[in-house]
């Protein structure tokens, strides 16, 4: 049974905006990241990268690299434990070990230009560039593809041999073609033959990369009892340790990873690419610390993309404006290896809507390019650009408001989710309305300049949450403050998050708890830094800490009043006898008093939550197109979004523009441009091209807060749902301003250049 | 085409101010400035993010122009003076717009947050009330993927206004 809770309408500390807690430290310098760490006798790392997308490695001379000055070692798969087919659970569900160790190192086969084929430790940095290019590869080149239509036509080999007689891909016919689902609901064949209005539309999606400013790294060293240290930038410390001892064959609790300050990680660091490669280096190195950071280049052609991909949609409605079928297909691809997240994609495409028929089938494609890794609300901003232009283009078939349609349709409890699921409270329609009584929603367009044309869009978006596995520890201090350690590595201020619910709990004041992320030696369990889980999960294990921590201390209380322990009440940070309104004593002064009562007054809290808030946005854009040049311009931008309870402000705040700006990235220009031979065209910030402040208005927040009921302030994750309208928004937008519907990412100016013909 | 390297002796005697102090090292002829900060001065506060000059997290101030310190080599700061984020607080307490910045909430995972505050820095140094457009122009060679760049604005006006 998971318990709920009543909302309450007056706190005092959450929804205020106290200054985080590693600010001081990030605003100084202080702060140490992954790159930052420096140890006794550490050497430095680096690796060598496959040129070409798909190849067979013929042989791997490292002789010359060896004999380099300075170089301690060099290691290439066959370093590392032999790995067989076999699934295991590294964190993001059920994966094939060989796959994951070959990602890390190419064994038999490159899967794409940048995969990793070798590594050198050496003296320094520079050194240790120089002897990894000095490693020379045969390869016997192979026919690749980058795109879903090049990798499924007939003479394109299978990417990866053991699909071939896999089921999905008998299913579809070829091996780098592998059905994962098909979910069903209704009669959607029917429900279309018989709508009033059917529209359809095929969607195309270039990768993107999640483009964190801080690059992959790790530094590993083997200790004297033959324990594996590792320090990283990572959203999910034992997600490290679960990995490498998976790829390494050790125990889980041989490996301790210390996660350190991480500098942007939106999913993408989540896999690991580095931390076995320095493993076994300093293995081969006679047991010094080795340290590797990757270079821009590598981070964009062999770490974590989000899928591209085709989606098939198709919508019929009624003549009076109801939803009553829908049927796609989606086939995204997932790089060189399994998993683009489709099954994430089939949750969350007609997740805003009541659609009583409906049908889903969804492929991994493979493609020679990177693994795919989660990015924000991974595989929802795909199908969103999908759906979320189809009823624009809906609505303007058939005459319908494209508010009100969605409004009339909109999912809300007891709606039924496309896999399945039905909803429980959800914001949907508040969010909607939200949006209808923005300014931005009700003023005018504005002028643009001479010769250039504008347009407004909206359009929403969701994305389910996760609960998942959390720990926290409390310690009471004397004057009343409180440590606490937690697992869950803060990438955008959820130590103040966290931080804030346990003194709401306790009574005190968010300055007096100093929150602590630490090492997998240290605090229980912790999942990732990811789904939008932390302030929602780790944040409930905070307060069950904290009840636990008000429970001792009500023992303490009655012991020193010698009275019984249920006579203890504790309101507004005071302890208080229910019988005798004399006594009482707040939370502080009880914690300098604690001597003479049983001592020191720790508590811990875990939660393994199943059940998570689904989160909501709707977002409003307008672009300014000039039609010569195809240049866009977004020149007003607001986001609405449920956000449950928003526990601190500011930093919901960021979330919900930081996840627009990436969005804004995604439709207007960003994407892998590959060449003919497979290998990325643009993987340097000047040619990505991601961004910048020049290229943003100020991107306007409102909040709306339908608190979740499974938390106990009703808090449901905010990070990823921002990502997912922009897309859409944008393109709606854009086919407002010029008249034409663009169904290709990204929507850049050549795209709109060719549209109009200019 | 490589660059051909030859690890050895050969190093650079760079006598150079860093954030007030002098300092006096040797340096190999091929190590960038921010290589030279971070693993021969030990000032970790500068980051790196791309190492081609185009996400600035590496900004800092040489002889008072920002640059990017991954372009420059750390041979080239003899005789000159270099301020860093670390340089940016004094004894009387964080600079105003290191303080902006925390109340403003203008970071999230904080690694673009030093080469903004340098750049910054150098803005309002020389142009103490910049309006919006003039901000979001400077910055532009700074990139940010976490806040939408909304609240660093706000942030920078905020210290502006502090400061006048």
């Amino acid at each position: 049974m998971v318990a709920t809770f009543e909302p309450k309408s007056e706190y005092k500390v959450i929804g205020t905006r106290p200054i985080r807690h590693d600010g001081l430290d990030k605003v100084t310098g202080r702060a140490v990241y992954g790159a930052d760490i420096k140890l006794p006798s550490m050497i430095w790392g680096a690796v060598l990268r496959s040129p070409h997308a798909h190849a067979r490695i013929l042989s791997i001379d490292t002789s010359a690299a060896e004999a380099m000055d300075g170089v301690h070692a060099v290691v290439t798969n066959a370093d590392l434990p032999q790995a067989e087919n076999e699934m295991v659970d590294l964190g993001e569900g059920a994966t094939n070990l060989k796959w994951a160790v070959d990602n890390i190192l190419a064994s038999d086969k490159a899967l794409y230009a940048g995969h990793a084929v070798a590594a050198v430790a050496a003296a320094d940095r520079y050194t240790a560039e120089e002897a990894a290019r000095a490693i020379k590869v045969d390869y016997e080149v192979l026919r690749s593809a980058t795109n879903v239509d090049d990798t499924i036509a007939d003479d394109m080999p299978a990417i990866l041999e053991e699909f071939v007689d896999s089921p999905g891909a008998q299913e579809s016919g070829h091996a780098n073609h592998v059905k994962e689902f098909t979910h069903e609901f209704g009669d959607p064949d029917a429900a279309i033959a018989g709508a009033d209005h059917v529209v359809e539309g095929e969607f195309n999606l270039q990768m993107v990369h999640q483009g964190y400013i801080e690059p992959h790294n790790a530094t590993a060293v083997w200790d004297e009892n033959d324990r594996l240290k590792v320090w990283t930038s990572t959203q999910g410390a034992f997600t490290v340790r679960q990995q490498i001892a998976a790829v390494l064959k050790i125990e889980e609790s041989r490996v301790r990873v210390t996660p350190l300050e991480i500098g942007g990680g939106f999913g993408g660091k989540i896999p690991i690419y580095l931390e076995p490669v320095a493993a076994v280096l300093s293995r081969k190195a006679g047991n010094v610390p080795v340290k590797l950071v990757m270079e821009r280049r590598s981070v964009f052609e062999g770490t974590g993309p989000a899928a591209g991909g085709k989606i098939h949609l198709k919508l019929g409605a009624t003549k009076d404006g109801q939803l009553v079928a829908a049927d796609s297909t989606l086939r995204m691809e997932a790089g060189g290896y399994p998993g683009s997240l489709v099954g994430a994609s089939g949750m969350c495409i007609y997740a805003c809507y009541n659609i009583p028929n409906m049908r889903i089938v969804g492929y991994d494609v493979l493609v020679n390019k990177p693994k795919v890794a989660a990015y924000r609300a991974p595989g929802s901003p795909q199908v969103a650009f999908a759906i979320e232009t189809l009823i624009d283009d809906l609505c303007e078939q058939a005459g319908f408001d494209k508010w009100q349609f969605r409004r009339d349709n909109a999912a809300k409890e007891g709606t039924r989710r496309g896999d399945g699921p039905i909803f429980p409270r959800i914001g949907m329609e508040e969010v909607l309305d939200a949006a209808k009584e923005t300014d931005h929603f009700n003023s005018d367009l504005g002028d643009p300049a001479p010769g250039n044309v504008r347009g407004r869009g909206f359009a929403s978006g969701y994305w389910f949450n996760v609960g998942l596995q959390s720990s926290v520890n409390l310690s009471l201090n004397n004057d009343g403050t409180v440590e606490l350690v937690e697992g869950s590595t803060d990438i955008g201020g959820t130590r103040a998050s966290i931080a804030m619910q346990a003194a709401e709990t306790l009574g005190i004041t968010a300055e007096d708890v100093n929150p602590t992320v630490v090492d997998t030696d240290t605090v229980g369990f912790t999942a990732v830094t990811g789904g939008s889980r932390v302030t929602y999960a780790t944040g409930y294990a905070a307060y069950n800490a904290a009840i636990e921590m008000i429970d001792k201390l009500k023992v303490r209380a009655s012991m020193l009043w010698s009275i019984d322990a249920d006579d203890v009440q504790f309101e507004d940070g005071v302890f208080s006898s229910k019988s005798d309104p004399e006594l009482s004593i707040g939370f502080k002064d009880l914690a300098g008093k604690l001597g003479d009562t049983g001592g020191p007054v720790t508590s811990t809290g875990s939660v393994d939550l199943e059940a998570a808030g689904g989160a909501y946005g709707t977002h409003i854009c307008d672009v300014e197109i000039d039609p010569e040049t195809g240049k866009t311009d977004v020149v007003r931008y607001t986001i609405v979004q449920d956000a449950g309870r928003a526990i601190h402000p500011s930093y919901v705040e960021g979330q919900m523009q930081g996840g627009v700006a990436q969005g804004i990235g995604w439709a207007l220009n960003e994407e892998y441009y590959m060449s003919d031979d497979g290998v990325m065209s643009n993987s340097s910030y000047l040619d990505y091209r991601m961004p910048t402040s020049l290229d943003l208005p100020s991107i306007e927040t409102v909040i709306v807060e339908v608190p979740n009921p499974v938390h106990p302030y009703g808090v449901r994750g905010v990070g990823e749902v921002p990502i997912v309208p922009p897309v859409p928004t944008v393109g709606n937008a854009i086919k407002d301003a010029i008249g034409i519907r663009l169904r290709e990412t990204p929507m850049n100016a050549g795209r709109i250049v060719s549209a109009l013909g200019s | 085409m490589t660059t051909q390297i030859t690890p050895g002796p050969s190093r650079v005697h760079v006598r150079t101010t860093i954030n007030g102090q002098a300092h006096e090292f040797l340096v190999p002829p091929y190590m960038s400035l921010l290589d030279t900060l971070r693993e021969i001065v030990g000032l970790t506060g500068t980051k790196e993010g791309c190492l081609d000059g185009n996400c600035g997290a590496c900004t800092v101030s040489l002889d008072g122009r920002i640059v990017d310190s991954c372009l420059v080599l750390g041979a080239e700061i003899d005789g000159k003076s270099v301020e860093t984020v670390e340089g940016m607080a004094t004894a009387d307490g964080l600079h105003p717009l290191q303080q902006a910045f925390l109340e403003e909430a203008a970071l999230q995972c904080g690694i673009c947050t030093p080469g903004f505050l340098v750049a910054a820095k150098g803005l309002l140094d020389n142009e103490p009330a910049p309006d919006e457009h003039r901000i979001r122009h400077w910055l532009a060679g700074n990139l940010c993927r976490c806040t939408g760049y909304d609240k660093i604005v706000r942030a920078v006006q905020k210290a502006s206004a502090e400061m006048a």
